[in-house]
């Protein structure tokens, strides 16, 4: 942590002295592709230091030399309404330096060719800093696809710096540019720098524009044709739905069974460790602690790895900014633009891939929003314990109308998620939007692209490789703590056998050293905390568990029970009953009990693999301690009331 | 052409002041400036997405939900709400 804080995530302090190449463009001008392109699986991501801008940088060989390449948030205007746009600034700003961020030794600005009228601006403001430029052109081929014309050689004579065609998918554009990268001490400069005047800067644009001969593309009638398709009123709302469905169905679907095997392979090795290590606690420590701590940070790997895939390829192909345009109007509602609708149903399966794709979010303050809301949408860890809470609250043949009682209340715990997660979001936005103006909203439709497999593969790796290096250590210490608690001190068979245990009975020694552990301490410790919403200290022990993960909850309710049946836990916890306190003798599992609990883990952020992830995505433990704290008091005030109620009317 | 919004700026300007959100499908119009109400930030940014006075622009297509609508800017196309394109004044392109 400690030096980390410097130098945004760790991820410049080895980089020190190389010399630095800032990629910068606006968005959609194939800056990500040509970072993936020249970087390739060495690229690390981090934080810029106290914002939620996440920061690419790689390290590119040329010839001899290595150099740094970072890739800067994409941007249209170097005067900054969101703090992506201030980290540009930042960055680029050499005359009253931010030390916290390394300042670049030269630039490359990339320029998409079809769109050249617009990038232009952007480039007489980058020309400004004085920093040694080189532009990087993207999207020739498009140009001469669609009719457009371009004399590269007299644009660099215009604007008086080396300009490279680079197109996606052609290493000799990228090679060409490695070579003008390691001459860039020679780079040319302009003579005169461009004006700041917008009136001038327009007849700067329009001189550049004619002195490289360039004539406007035609509309691109590929893009055309497929928009009037999946942008119909009909059509394309059925396409969008169709394609939310498919992408949900992939993370929730598809990925369970590689995450079964993740599990499998796990409990396997864990197996293997306690055949081979005959000290009984240590034996238990590895195989549960540290094995089965390992199988629950990879045990995300599946969902992250799809997700991404997902996501690259709607970016890749330009379908994002129309499911984001589709979905606007609703997300808009939440203060959110559209694009934020993708992150959120993503958490439906898990917040951990929920809150790692608010990066396709451009602005920060849209990205945090959308991380405070996501961890309430139900997620699949919830499920186990929706449904064993559920089932002692309802029978099977209990219906509302046609339909059955438990799946109505299932159904209203995951509407009511999602219009928690989305009353957050607003919420959020709102605080966090305060006394700024009212940003305003515009999104480019970029035309329809073929994704690179390149770029689809650099990303998916990078956030994965993320997610490994920075949030395994997070919840591996989790599990190991939690194991800690849950099983020390350690009991000898002869207290065991003195406490009137059967040693020979797995479940009652389990339950015994569950009962009697550090936890069991916890549990009753808080129970006054606790006591309100009817929990006692045996709840409160499955509810410390499940800060593991959510579904522990229910094996450590059936550890708890000593259940014979630890398939069914709800049997045994049926019968189970208030020991002491003012209600003792009270069946401890009734209905305003079940209740409050459903309610409490709706809101409670019980997952600190998302506490985990959220630390990475901001940068600092400031967003995901105030996540946690107020899903925490949300969770109990909700739940007080809905046991007060509950008992009122059962 | 219908007159559904006017423009809520309470400047000199005749009552008949076209804005982008007055615009039908594929209707074309020069942009000639911003509202009165446009912060210095959000005028600067109109600037630099190419939405300057002069420029053409095509109103391409509306969102089913009625608001986003993407318009044709000089060379791409860009998404605005409502909210946005009222103001920036234009003047129909016959």
């Amino acid at each position: 942590m400690s030096g980390h804080h410097q130098h945004g995530g760790g991820t410049a302090e080895a980089n020190v002295g190389l010399t630095r190449f800032a990629v910068v463009g606006s968005p959609n001008s194939g800056k990500t592709t040509l970072f993936n392109a020249m970087t390739g699986l060495h690229a690390k991501t981090g934080n810029y230091p106290g914002v939620t801008v996440a920061r690419f940088e790689g390290r590119v060989r040329l010839g001899e030399q290595t150099v740094v390449l970072e890739d800067l948030p994409g941007t249209y205007s170097l005067d900054p309404i969101s703090p992506d746009e201030q980290i540009v600034v930042d960055v680029l700003d050499t005359e009253h330096h931010n030390t916290r961020v390394d300042v670049p030794d030269a630039l490359l600005v990339m320029l998409n060719a079809t769109t050249l009228r617009r990038s232009l601006g952007l480039l007489a403001q980058l020309l400004q800093t004085g920093l040694p430029s080189c532009v990087v052109l993207t999207f020739t081929d498009d140009l001469a696809r669609r009719r457009g014309s371009l004399d590269v050689a007299a644009l660099s004579r215009a604007i008086g710096v080396p300009v490279v065609p680079v197109v996606a998918g052609h290493r000799d554009g990228v090679e060409a540019l490695r070579e003008a990268m390691a001459e860039h001490r020679s780079w040319a400069t302009p003579v005169v720098l461009p004006p700041t005047d917008t009136a001038e800067v327009t007849a700067w644009v329009d001189s550049v524009l004619a002195a490289a001969d360039y004539s406007l593309p035609d509309l691109d009638h590929r893009t055309r044709r497929i928009d009037a398709v999946l942008l119909h009123p009909v059509a394309g709302t059925v396409i969008f739905l169709l394609t939310m469905f498919v992408f949900f169905q992939t993370i929730f679907t598809v990925a369970a069974p590689l995450q079964d095997l993740v599990g499998q392979f796990f409990g396997w090795l864990g197996e293997l460790v306690a055949a081979h290590v005959h000290i009984g606690w240590l034996s238990a420590f590895l195989s549960e602690a540290v094995i089965g701590g390992l199988g629950s940070v990879l045990v995300f790997v599946p969902q992250i790895v799809l997700l991404f895939i997902l996501i690259a390829l709607l970016e890749g192909t330009g379908y994002l900014a129309r499911a984001a345009f589709l979905m606007d109007r609703v997300m808009a509602r939440a203060g959110l633009e559209g694009r934020a609708f993708v992150a959120l149903l993503s958490s439906v399966a898990c917040a951990i891939p929920g809150i790692m794709a608010t990066r396709s979010l451009p602005s920060a303050n849209d990205r945090l929003a959308t991380m405070m809301g996501a961890p309430l949408m139900t997620c699949s860890a919830r499920l186990p314990v929706y449904i064993l809470l559920v089932s002692m609250l309802l029978s099977a043949d209990q219906r509302v109308g046609p339909f059955s009682a438990r799946g109505v209340v299932m159904f209203v715990l995951y509407l009511l998620g999602a219009v928690a997660a989305m009353t957050a979001a607003a919420f959020f936005k709102r605080l966090t939007s305060r006394g700024v103006p009212l940003l305003p909203f515009y999104m480019e439709m970029p035309p329809y692209q073929i994704p690179r497999l390149r770029t689809v593969a650099a990303e998916v790796w990078t956030a994965a490789s993320a997610f490994l290096r920075k949030v395994s250590s997070i919840i591996l210490a989790t599990t190991v703590l939690l194991w800690v608690l849950l099983n020390l001190p350690l009991r000898h068979d002869a207290e065991l056998a003195a406490a009137g245990v059967d040693t020979s009975n797995e479940a009652a020694v389990s339950a015994y050293v569950l009962d009697h552990s550090y936890a069991a301490s916890v549990g009753r410790g808080i129970e006054p905390l606790f006591e309100p919403l009817g929990f006692d200290w045996r709840i409160n022990i499955g509810i410390l568990s499940s800060l593991a993960a959510r579904e522990t909850f229910v094996a450590t309710l059936g550890q708890v029970a000593a259940a014979q049946t630890p398939e069914d836990p709800a049997s045994s916890l049926r019968t189970m009953r208030v020991q002491s306190g003012p209600s003792a003798g009270r069946i401890l599992f009734d209905a305003p009990t079940i209740a409050a609990l459903l309610v409490f883990f709706m809101f409670a952020l019980q997952c600190m693999s998302t506490v985990g992830v959220m630390r990475r995505e901001t940068g600092s433990w400031r967003w995901p301690a105030i996540a946690w704290m107020y899903m925490f008091v949300l969770a109990w005030v909700l739940a007080f009331v809905t046991r007060t109620a509950v008992a009122a009317v059962w | 052409m219908s007159r559904r919004r006017l423009a809520s700026g309470s400047e000199v300007d005749t009552p008949t002041t076209v804005t982008l959100a007055d615009l039908d499908r594929a209707q074309r119009a020069k942009v000639v400036g911003y509202g009165d109400e446009v912060a210095g930030s959000t005028a600067r940014r109109f600037f630099d997405l190419g939405i300057v006075p002069g420029i053409e622009v095509t109103m391409v297509r509306r969102a089913p939900l009625r608001d986003p609508v993407i318009f044709r800017v000089g060379d791409y196309e860009i998404a605005l709400r409502a909210a946005q394109a009222r103001c920036i004044h234009v003047e129909l392109v016959s």
